[in-house]
């Protein structure tokens, strides 16, 4: 598998990060030579192998559906780069 | 005793003097506060909080002397990666500019409730992505080894990433201890770069509540310190189930320090084939040699086994980790926190712009890797099968364990190389994880313990592998290993 500069584009689009175009040649080659690095895993024989799903075979805990966190509208909106009454202000998303 | 001498006790030497009153927290601190300041040159930290050190040594020794908490006014500095309350957390990344988490993280918690004092936040790779600690949007970390005059060095050496901030600030004596993280030998292998001891605990040890994510399923939070034994008191207070990590495991946290006692009579030591690579320096064989005697000497024996699947450790990691960064990284969007690009189109634009502009080269490239091996089409052919090969490698080890105990290898393929070297091929630079990321796939512990010096008078660590939760034998065998290796330190240290 190969990319080319096209498809550069899509995943840096995909992943929402402004690539400027001269980049894009560069991440072409990088991103290449890792695809034809890690090609070598297809060699490995997994056939009846499970997907690794937990390191220590940790079963996910279960605890009682109650609310226990919340109401701190102000430290959660603290950081925000820009907000107004109580909300995040983001660019307008609907005409 | 003179603020040089108290830069040169160790922790567990520090915690007995300020014990017996030989001296006070507060002394302690500001010889570590001066400390800092000469350190600058090394870029070891991106947040120095002298205040609030003081504060802390003040309240640490207005208490009674029967109150006293386990790390009663030790100074420590903190990975930028950790979330501290009202103090600003960077991750090394342009995108977190100004963040000042509402909220502490769970390890650094436990390490305040136990009487711990903050020194700073310590510099890293941008979001703990590289072996050199070249990627931090705040500069380049100096490793105290190079060589020449500070700051005038005539060969000017990376301390290994990404807890490079750590590693330089120990190793130097701008902090007792300090916390790092290791998602594919972050601790390990800047602890062997610059001559100090870290261990990256079992995956579920240390709570992740509050650590910037990288890769969730690797990522592990540990000490480094200037001994094995500081890791072990420091361990102690770091680690601990929590509620708010579902991966945090519920099991009791031993006293790894009294665990250092016991003996490795008859403890087997396996020695893998695998990790004996083409082009490795004949010194850090030599090194690796030197390691089987000690712990030969001491009692242990030594066995010869096979991890076969060890080449493939490094590819899977290099799908695995950027599949789940480029997952974790998407919260980054210039909505909730840190920097906004607004160049005054759609909120696509902005988060487009935001995100080009806040993400430095390696993390754009991880993220961009991550987002194609995930995306419709490939993602049985690389995410699925690497995590199958993942399931591999951790079954070699389980077979390696019942021939023996722990696994001594070298930390890694290389001492410390100078800025600017291995920049141009991504791989090369990869390579540096090669014995440090197969203990991350498999969630084991892994210990780097200072070995000896190459020729060049550069640090070499060797690294013991242990089983699951058994941390205690992993220091244990350290431990003999830095008894009979001796102490390393830079010439450039302390207060001189």
């Amino acid at each position: 598998m190969s990319l080319d500069k096209a498809t550069v584009a899509r995943i840096a689009h995909l992943a929402r990060i402004r690539v400027p175009e001269p980049d894009q040649e560069a991440l072409v080659g990088e991103l290449n030579g890792l695809l034809g690095w890690v090609e070598q895993l297809g060699e490995v024989d997994t056939k009846g192998v499970q997907p690794m799903a937990s390191v220590v075979g940790a079963v996910l805990p279960l605890r009682a559906d109650a609310v226990t966190d919340g109401a701190r509208a102000e430290a959660v909106l603290a950081n925000g780069p820009e907000t107004m009454a109580g909300f995040f202000v983001v660019p307008k998303v609907v005409e | 005793m003179s603020a040089a001498g108290l830069i040169g006790l160790t922790l567990a030497e520090a915690r007995d003097g300020l014990a017996k009153g030989d001296f006070t927290a507060v002394e302690l601190t500001d010889a570590y506060i001066a400390a800092t300041e000469r350190a600058r040159v090394l870029n070891c930290y991106i947040t120095e909080t002298p205040d609030r050190a003081r504060d802390m040594a003040k309240a640490s020794d207005a208490r009674a002397a029967g109150e006293r908490r386990p790390l009663e006014g030790i100074p420590l500095g903190i990975k930028d990666l950790f979330c501290t309350k009202d103090v600003l957390t960077t991750a090394a990344s342009h995108i977190l500019d100004g963040f000042k988490p509402p909220y502490e993280s769970t390890v650094t918690s436990n390490l305040w409730r136990d009487g711990a004092v903050m020194l700073g936040k310590l510099n890293l790779d941008e979001f703990a992505m590289g072996s050199a600690n070249i990627t931090s949007y705040y500069g380049n970390v100096v490793n105290p080894w190079s060589p020449g005059e500070p700051g005038k060095w005539t060969r000017t050496l990376v301390p290994g990433g990404s807890s490079g901030g750590s590693a330089s600030a120990v190793a130097f004596g701008a902090a007792l201890g300090a916390t790092g993280t290791d998602t594919g030998g972050s601790i390990r292998q800047p602890a062997s770069f610059t001559g100090v001891a870290g261990i990256k605990p079992t995956y579920g040890r240390c709570s992740r509540f509050g650590i910037v994510a990288f890769a969730s399923s690797l990522d592990q939070a540990g000490p480094m310190a200037r001994t094995v034994k500081d890791c072990a008191i420091l361990l102690r207070s770091m680690a601990g189930h929590d509620p708010k990590d579902s991966t945090s495991v519920d099991v009791p946290v031993p006293d790894y320090e009294a665990a250092l006692a016991g003996s490795v009579k008859g403890l087997r030591v396996g020695i893998p084939r695998e990790y004996r690579v083409d082009g490795m320096p004949a010194e850090i064989d030599a090194i690796w040699e030197r390691g089987k005697a000690w712990l030969r000497d001491a009692g242990a024996t030594v066995v010869d086994v096979s991890l076969p699947h060890t080449k493939y450790a490094l590819p899977a990691y290099y799908i695995v980790a950027p599949a789940e960064a480029s997952s974790n990284l998407a919260r980054y969007d210039g909505v909730r926190f840190g920097l906004r690009v607004d160049p005054g189109g759609s909120l696509i634009d902005m988060y487009e712009a935001t995100r080009g502009e806040g993400f430095g080269r390696e993390v754009r490239r991880r993220i961009l890797i991550g987002t194609y091996v995930l995306s419709a089409g490939y993602y049985d052919a690389y995410y699925l099968q690497a995590q199958k090969v993942r399931t591999r490698i951790a079954q070699d080890f389980t077979a390696a364990f019942e021939a023996c105990d722990v696994l001594l290898t070298p930390t890694a393929p290389s001492a410390a190389f100078g800025i600017g070297e291995k920049m141009d091929d991504p791989i090369a630079m990869y390579l540096n994880d090669v014995f440090t990321v197969p203990a991350n796939l498999a969630g084991l512990p892994g210990l780097s313990v200072p070995a000896g010096l190459d020729e060049g008078g550069l640090p070499l660590g060797l690294q013991i592998v242990g089983r699951p939760f058994d941390e205690e034998t992993v220091l244990r065998a350290g431990a003999v290993i830095e008894a009979a290796a001796g102490r390393f330190r830079p010439a450039f240290f302390g207060l001189g």
